[in-house]
């Protein structure tokens, strides 16, 4: 594995993530999480992780973001929302989280690197490893996720239904 | 070719979850807030696989699969929310949604 991919491949997974959390668009901000997604992806690739790599891109990339899009597609999101965005998000409001996050991740940086341990240049792991793995140790795991998707699903219909309001004539105009 | 030591994955799972760590502080539109939690799960997720790789166990792989299925879930139960507030309150702002005054 070669390592200078994977450093430019994590340049450009912080800077998309910075592009993210700084746009005012959310179409751009969308846009530059794709972009994001898809360079966590190359690492994964780098990393021995071929299949996860590809469902990073089909599940994360591919799934997940059109979601999002179609949901901002319907609730017919204009340009006075960037506006509305744009003062929300002022300057004074990134320097505390800021400050504390950046001190976290010192900490983390300064954690990790206190220790060392080990490269990462081990064998590619092959699907077939993973299904194996899924299947025997962590059989339970998929049952539950199984009924974790279900439950998300009747969930999502649950809550997206559009009720349909019963009012009688009398309190139509009555402000309820 | 050089080899990539183990922290080096560690570090950008660390600064990609702290970003969206951030971005979930500082947003008050709750769609933006959800494409943070997002960010934070892909980097969650990126920790495992790096732990994968470094011991060259299937193990990190199939617990990114167990985050994928959560995280595809918890997207979407939280836009029928997002669709659900935007119906009643006519905004997406985070804060408007407090008539129980929590």
């Amino acid at each position: 594995m070669d390592a200078m991919f994977f450093y430019i491949a994590a340049a450009v997974a912080v800077l998309s993530t910075v592009m993210v959390i700084t746009s005012y668009n959310m179409i751009h901000a969308l846009i530059y999480l794709i972009i994001s997604f898809l360079a966590v992806a190359v690492v994964f690739f780098l990393l021995g992780a071929p299949f996860i790599a590809a469902l990073e891109v089909i599940i994360y990339a591919g799934a997940i973001v059109v979601l999002i899009i179609f949901v901002i597609m319907m609730l017919n999101l204009r340009e006075e929302t960037v506006a509305q965005e744009r003062s929300w998000l002022t300057k004074e409001i990134y320097i505390i989280p800021s400050i504390l996050s950046a001190i976290l991740l010192i900490e983390l940086v300064f954690i990790l690197t206190s220790s060392g341990s080990g490269t990462l240049d081990q064998p590619a792991i092959s699907p077939k490893e993973v299904g194996k793995s899924l299947y025997t140790v962590y059989v339970i795991g998929v049952e539950l996720s199984g009924i974790l998707l279900m439950s998300g699903i009747v969930g999502a219909y649950h809550l997206g239904r559009q009720k349909k309001k019963v009012v009688h004539r009398y309190l139509e105009n009555v402000d309820l | 070719m050089k080899t990539v030591p183990m922290e080096a994955g560690l570090v950008l799972a660390g600064i990609l979850f702290i970003l969206g760590l951030v971005s979930v502080l500082i947003r008050r539109n709750v769609i933006f807030m959800l494409i943070s939690v997002e960010i934070m799960l892909t980097a969650a997720g990126l920790a495992f696989i790096v732990s994968g790789a470094r011991w060259a166990q299937p193990d990190g792989q199939a617990m990114f699969i167990f985050i994928v299925t959560m995280a595809a879930a918890e997207v979407s139960v939280g836009l029928a929310l997002i669709l659900q507030i935007y119906h009643q309150l006519k905004t997406l702002d985070g804060d408007a949604a407090n008539a129980m005054k929590g």
